[in-house]
């Protein structure tokens, strides 16, 4: 049976031309308005700010105040998820990016400091690694990255010893955090077990305890399925059953197709123990959108599909977030997804970094964004910082529908010693990490 | 000051005559309510809503003109300013904004109007008699609160995302100094003898005093209330009494009015009003102090004098802004 395949990411369409010349027109008359700074875009400011200054002699690229931020993509062949609606587009995570950057450039513009986004992407692992190490050589200091674990683990390890901060923006997997874990490397994207239990909180405050797995045959949804059975005993649910879901995907469309998908899954689920909620583990969207209305028992779906742990939604507004959401449409006409959103919170650390310590300078901050101040505000009502031990940034999480936001993890009466954000996840005491603290 | 018997004539409302005499004066007070396109009138006396009335999508800012003939609205989704009469409710007319209109302030003469228009990057200078757009003035990203110095000489903007206190000189309309402050700053407030500026951070969990002289920072007023957690603790709004002394920090959804002394910049004390607080204003005699609770759809009143929340009165939902007439 033939597998719809397609490369997941491809090259960023360029911002339109109308766009980046109103953007400028806007930036000159801002210019013009503060008289203080000459050009933003070619010419270097004349001289350095004051509160700039330290570390310059060394660093060349820091007189300009410029701070490059690379987006690695590793092209993967994947699967196409099963709903029209779901089909990547080319600029997945990227567009974030650029707009963490205009939003960077906004601020900048009053601290002298202008942030350039270099996007490179490769199949081939080891050429983006190549050429990621290139670009550190080169004078770039923060990477962020969408790659496969073992991509991220191997840049990671070709960058050791160099000025140089990974932001993982792409990878859910515990393992990079936890036994696999860096000291270099940052983590935007929510673990699984983040998005287990931001889940498992909600349910468990419905009292929908009783909880029939669906599992996938890959080897993402089998973590995910362990995430989710770590939940389970973490906040009190029950796995009444675990049942594995096999499949030849096949080709994403077909005429027709709903007529034998309506036999298959009640017959799948049927005789399954009484239980509230059926939690479907299906990360590449394969088949798990099958499964909401269709199944035996009148129950409802969740975990990767139906109801939906994420880092974002399209449809947020709370918080700011309709700006936030206006702002993003109007740059890659299309909505926010959660990659997105990791891959803008990304390069909005570094630039929260580099207004706050008023510096360009990759030894100011990358300890800075590491250290115990660091926060940043990210349309999420409270503020983001990074855990201290493996380099994940604590958040909020949004349990959704695909059209709406339902609820916001940590539920209320979760609680925590220092941050009730960190009853999501992998917490201090448990951690496996040792790599990041040294 | 007229009494609230004055003004129930005038509306016309069947309404006892036997008022005893109250500590409390009688003014008018109008809330606007987010989720239900609306804005409630609160009678300061009675301390209940003596009238909703309709209005554009998604009110937020609310003031008033310096005569208090007009309430001045930000509909927000209307991507308009609407003009109510204080005393009909009937809507007079619109004011041009740029998208997204959500907080405004009127320069002290009464008129201009300056607006912050949440969505691009731009505080927008509006005449109200002519109702034309006077110019636009480049700020950072997400422009929210708005604060005018009392000679009406400086402008300062809070920019959410740009998290800055942007000093906009009110005659050139340029910005002439910019400061940073914590994470996502909500409002911008001068104190009376002008020599303070106020800014809340809502994420930052802080409240930054600036020099508004030189712009140094003068003191960053940290908040901390036994079983509340840090992120709960979330300033908004803030109002400092007409005599300076003290200033209110409304703490979002710590539930909690934070009362601080301007000259030490201590916390004095926390008093619980209804959920998620976040505008707040002043009766004209400083004697009452209404804020809006937009989890609990409620206004809480606090006596002043006392320190003490004495009411809370039901509003539509989500009330957002607050503002109270002289009569």
């Amino acid at each position: 049976m033939a597998i719809a395949k397609a490369k997941r990411s491809r090259g960023s369409a360029p911002m339109a031309d109308v766009k980046r010349s109103a953007l400028l027109a806007c930036l000159t008359a801002t210019v013009a308005l503060l008289g203080a700074w000459t050009a933003l875009a070619q010419e270097p400011p004349a001289a350095p700010p004051a509160a700039a200054a330290n570390d310059k002699a060394a660093a060349p690229e820091a007189t300009h105040d410029v701070i490059p931020i690379v987006v690695a993509r590793e092209l993967r062949d994947e699967p196409l998820p099963l709903s029209l609606l779901d089909l990547p587009p080319k600029d997945l995570g990227v567009a974030g990016a650029k707009l963490a950057i205009t939003d960077n450039n906004t601020t900048g513009r009053f601290l002298n400091q202008e942030f350039k986004l270099d996007p490179i992407e490769a199949s081939d692992p080891a050429k983006l690694i190549q050429d990621v190490v290139q670009k550190v050589d080169a004078g770039a200091h923060f990477v962020l990255v969408d790659a496969s674990p073992d991509t991220l683990l191997k840049m990671a390890d070709a960058l050791k010893g160099k000025e140089a901060l990974l932001i993982n923006y792409g990878a859910p997997d515990d393992s990079l955090r936890e036994e696999n874990c860096r000291p270099q490397v940052l983590h935007t994207a929510p673990t699984r077990t983040m998005l287990a239990d931001a889940l498992a909180q909600y349910l468990v405050w419905k009292k929908w305890t009783r909880w029939f797995l669906v599992v996938g045959p890959t080897e993402p949804d089998k973590l995910y399925a362990d995430a989710v059975k770590r939940a389970a005993k973490r906040f009190g649910a029950k796995i009444v059953e675990e049942r594995k879901f096999t499949y030849d995907s096949g080709s994403r469309r077909s005429d027709g197709g709903f007529e034998q998908v309506q036999q298959q899954i009640p017959t799948f689920t049927q005789s399954a123990p009484e239980h509230d909620v059926l939690i479907v583990a299906d990360e590449g969207s394969l088949f798990g959108d099958y499964l909401p209305y269709r199944t035996w028992d009148a129950r409802p779906v969740a975990g990767t599909a139906g109801l939906v742990a994420e880092s974002w939604h399209p449809a947020i507004e709370l918080w700011g977030g309709t700006q936030f959401q206006n702002r993003f449409k109007r740059l890659a006409d299309r909505t926010m997804r959660p990659t997105d959103y990791n891959a803008w919170l990304g390069a909005r650390i570094v630039g929260e970094a580099a207004s706050r310590t008023k510096s360009t300078a990759y030894k100011d901050l990358a300890p800075y964004i590491k250290g115990p101040s660091f926060e940043v505000a990210g349309f999420k009502g409270v503020g983001l910082s990074v855990r201290n031990w493996n380099g994940q940034v604590r958040q909020p999480i949004l349990v959704t529908t695909p059209k709406m936001l339902v609820t916001v993890s940590p539920q209320q009466g979760f609680l925590h010693q220092s941050s009730v954000l960190d009853t999501l996840g992998v917490d201090k005491p448990e951690t496996k990490c040792q790599a990041y603290t040294q | 000051m007229r009494s609230k018997v004055g003004i129930a004539a005038l509306l016309g409302a069947a309404t006892t005559l036997a008022f005893s005499a109250s500590a409390a004066m009688a003014y008018t007070a109008f809330v606007s309510n987010e989720k239900d396109n609306s804005v409630s009138v609160i009678d300061t006396e009675k301390l209940e809503v003596i009238k909703t009335f309709p209005v554009g999508q998604r009110p937020r800012g609310i003031i008033l003109s310096n005569d208090g003939k007009w309430l001045i609205v930000c509909t927000s989704d209307d991507n308009i300013i609407q003009v109510y009469d204080t005393k009909t409710y009937e809507m007079i007319k619109t004011l041009p904004s740029g998208p997204d209109p959500e907080l405004l302030v009127l320069h002290p003469s009464g008129n201009p109007l300056y607006v912050a228009n949440e969505d691009d990057n731009l505080v927008t200078v509006v005449d109200i008699q002519t109702s034309k757009i006077l110019g636009d003035i480049p700020v950072g990203v997400e422009p929210e609160g708005m604060g005018m110095s009392p000679d009406g000489k400086v402008l300062v903007n809070t920019s959410e995302t740009t998290n800055m206190a942007h000093f906009i000189d009110t005659t050139t309309h340029k910005t002439f100094d910019n400061v940073l402050v914590d994470n996502r700053p909500r409002v911008a407030i001068f104190n009376p003898a002008g020599t303070q500026l106020w800014v809340s951070s809502e994420i930052g969990g802080t409240v930054t005093v600036i020099n508004p002289a030189d712009r140094k920072i003068i003191s960053k007023i940290h908040f901390e209330i036994p079983g509340i957690t840090k992120e709960a603790i979330q300033p908004v709004g803030i109002r400092i009494t007409p005599d300076g002394k003290t200033a209110f920090v409304a703490l979002g959804p710590a539930n909690r009015v934070a009362v601080v002394d301007t000259e030490t910049f201590k916390v004095t004390k926390y008093l619980l009003v209804g959920q998620r607080v976040w505008q707040m204003a002043f009766t004209p005699d400083g004697k009452q102090l209404l804020t809006t609770n937009g989890a609990s759809n409620d206004v809480s009143v606090i006596d002043v004098p006392a320190l003490k929340v004495i009411k809370s009165i039901r509003t539509g939902r989500y009330p957002w802004g607050v503002v109270v007439a002289p009569f």
